[in-house]
């Protein structure tokens, strides 16, 4: 028996009516890695070029013109490293915002949890990742650096962060570019921003003391870090700061699935 | 005999802008400005500013019913569709659904250009929420149906629209809830494409599936549907039989038999710059006429308004049997120097008038349907059952003889008869 009726309050999460359509999440995924390099001439090379030429770029700015401190760390490799998690972010976050408007013949047209939508671009950003991965790997064998031991743990759960960062962020975004098409053009802005206050370019070293604590409120940060730590051992372990940009990921992500939730039934009639 | 769906005084409401198509997108300086509005004088704008698309509706569907829908562009048809398949959720009242609903409120949903024909298919099918091993074992059969078998490995940008059409109701087609819910997806692709969905329907109605159909096509909602409601201005005004809902449904809307006229809100926003106002059947005295006679011409009026000027625009006529079979189209700009001579119809109100020529239709009930285009651009208006009337065969050929002749014309031949 369904019920059809107005929802009345706060929406109900409903993950089990959001677990039944899990292969359509995996459809969605499916469809998204297969269509997103049909047609191009450098197919998924696509996915390494876009981060080695920003770490060429930045290397020639920040390191040769600039001369921004690297901890010692070759500062090719020190960039590349962030610019993985960075890449997984923004990618993800784009997609994931602009989810429900590119596929408005879906939502007009059938029932299903829209959660599907936002969680499946997502999850779909980190085939790219994983190809600049190998390329990141290739780097660290010709600069001569090993992972610590506590990367097979770390670098899975830091992605974990940046995944849960972007789907919550996207999350609010997605549900009010429904109504609202200015997310369109304030994302470009927003994560150009957000680039400057997450040390992809620089060493968080850089930042005093008295500002780490504000620092850390960026999850990004914290993923950047991680991924620095486990990766080429630079910086500090993860600490408090890292708990910190852990509890406000969850927080936006929870957030924006109450909001997403509470959005959604009028998606159908806005959109 | 239990009940599939249950549906208990459902009504939808709709927000309409203020100035309709001025801001299509609310942005959010709207809502800003329109901050100090809502504190002040919150009561005036509340009421007028939004439509019922849906209002009170109440019905009950026994399993393995079939149920028709008809109504007028604007009915709440559409609507009453969306809160049944739960893409919008209705205002008030409450459905009790028992089983699974499948809906097709249009086919190849989620279809991607790039993807392969085979490769939509199982995208399409999870997407209408078939599981993956239903689709595997429906693999074959939905090729097979579709007729695209060769193309099957082909990105499907590069079919023709027919078999792209094809293959997307062949999917749908295949989708098997307890309940389905239909929106005029038969109303594309050929002639013998569509004798074969309808076909496909009728085995769904037969093997004791739940169904309801929305369609304009009279024809074949009279033979998929023993039984039918109405809906008018978001309402259900009748059930019954398919046959005398069809009667009901082509008697009302005309305020005046012989002539009709558009409410604003059964115009769709899109139909801008063009605004149709009314047509018109009048007879040889030059009177409004609902029953016509076979050996009289007829004129057809159809006034219209134009908010803007249209490049390449054509105002026309279709006419059609009451079963829905069509017996001509005809536009007036269909001769080629009236159509260089018009080739931009300025902003300013018009009137497209034609002569239907006496001696040419049989007796019967027709349909005449209205198009507003540019022709490959875009279809700014159309009502497929605009207007409908009666042919009265008295002194037509023939009348010697009380048989019914077979066809919708019934022209004045000129025969010889020589002996040889």
């Amino acid at each position: 028996m369904v019920y059809i009726k107005p929802t009345t309050g706060f929406a109900a999460l409903n993950l089990r009516d959001f677990w039944n359509y899990r292969e359509l999440i995996l459809f969605m995924i499916w469809r998204d890695i297969k269509v997103r390099y049909k047609q191009t001439l450098l197919g998924a090379l696509w996915a390494v070029i876009q981060p080695v030429m920003t770490m060429l770029v930045f290397n020639f700015l920040f390191n040769n013109v600039a001369k921004v401190s690297s901890d010692g760390i070759p500062y090719p490799i020190f960039s590349f490293t962030a610019l993985l998690p960075w890449g997984l972010f923004t990618t993800a976050l784009n997609q994931a915002s602009r989810s429900l408007t590119s596929n408005r013949n879906m939502i007009t047209k059938t029932y299903f949890p829209r959660l599907v939508l936002p969680i499946a671009s997502v999850l779909g950003g980190l085939v790219d990742f994983l190809i600049a991965l190998v390329i990141l790997f290739g780097m660290m064998f010709y600069f001569d650096m090993t992972p610590t031991i506590s990367a097979i743990w770390a670098v899975p759960l830091f992605v974990l962060l940046a995944i849960v960062t972007a789907l919550g962020v996207a999350l609010w975004l997605s549900a009010i570019n429904v109504k609202y098409r200015d997310v369109g053009y304030a994302l470009p802005f927003l994560t150009q921003f957000w680039l400057f206050i997450t040390p992809v370019a620089y060493s968080s070293s850089v930042i005093s003391d008295e500002w780490q604590l504000v620092y850390s409120l960026n999850p990004m940060a914290g993923v950047v870090n991680g991924f620095r730590w486990a990766l080429l051992g630079a910086g500090n372990p993860p600490d408090v700061n890292v708990a910190i940009s852990a509890g406000i990921a969850i927080i936006i992500l929870l957030s924006g699935l109450v909001y997403f939730r509470n959005m959604e039934r009028t998606f159908a009639d806005t959109i | 005999m239990t009940t599939a769906i249950k549906v208990e005084n459902i009504s939808k409401r709709y927000k309409i802008g203020t100035a309709p198509g001025k801001f299509k997108y609310g942005m959010l300086r709207d809502q800003i400005m329109a901050i100090p509005d809502a504190l002040f004088n919150r009561n005036k704008a509340a009421e007028e500013n939004y439509i019922w698309a849906l209002k009170d509706v109440s019905f009950d569907l026994e399993e393995g019913q079939v149920l028709g829908i008809i109504g007028r562009n604007g009915a709440g048809k559409s609507t009453l569709l969306k809160v049944l398949s739960r893409v919008t959720e209705p205002t008030t009242g409450i459905v009790t659904v028992r089983g699974r609903v499948g809906s097709l409120l249009e086919v190849g949903t989620g279809f991607h250009p790039e993807l392969t024909g085979r490769e939509n298919i199982y995208l399409n099918g999870a997407i209408l929420g078939m599981k993956r091993g239903e689709i595997e074992k429906k693999f074959d059969e939905i090729v097979d149906f579709s007729e695209v078998e060769q193309f099957i490995d082909t990105p499907v940008k590069r079919y023709s629209s027919g078999m792209y059409l094809r293959l997307a109701f062949a999917v749908a087609a295949h989708l098997e809830p307890e309940i389905l819910v239909v929106d005029e997806v038969l109303a594309v692709g050929d002639a013998e494409f569509q004798r074969k969905c309808l076909g496909k329907m009728n085995d769904v109605a037969a093997q004791g599936r739940t169904v309801l159909f929305v369609s304009h096509n009279m024809s074949a909602i009279l033979r998929l549907t023993q039984e039918a409601i109405v809906m008018q201005k978001g309402r259900l005004v009748m059930r019954g039989s398919t046959t005398d809902a069809v009667d009901h449904y082509l008697a009302s809307g005309q305020s005046q038999a012989g002539e009709r006229f558009w409410d604003p809100q059964e115009i769709p926003i899109n139909a801008e710059p063009f605004t149709p106002l009314s047509l018109r059947l009048t007879d040889m005295k030059g009177s409004v006429a609902e029953n016509v006679r076979s050996v009289e011409p007829l004129t057809l009026e159809m006034r219209y308004r134009l908010s803007a000027p249209i490049t390449g625009l054509r105002v026309g006529f279709y006419l059609s049997t009451i079963r829905g079979e069509y017996v001509f189209t005809s536009f007036d700009v269909d001769e080629p120097e009236e159509f260089e001579k018009l080739s931009v119809r300025q902003a300013g109100s018009y009137v497209s008038k034609c002569v239907i020529p006496g001696d040419l239709l049989n007796e019967g009930r027709y349909l005449i349907g209205v198009n507003a285009s540019s022709f490959g651009v875009k279809r700014y208006f159309m009502d497929e059952n605009a207007l409908s009337f009666s042919v009265d065969p008295s002194a037509a050929p023939g009348m010697q003889w009380a048989e019914q002749r077979q066809g919708p014309l019934r022209p004045r031949l000129k025969w010889t008869i020589e002996r040889e």
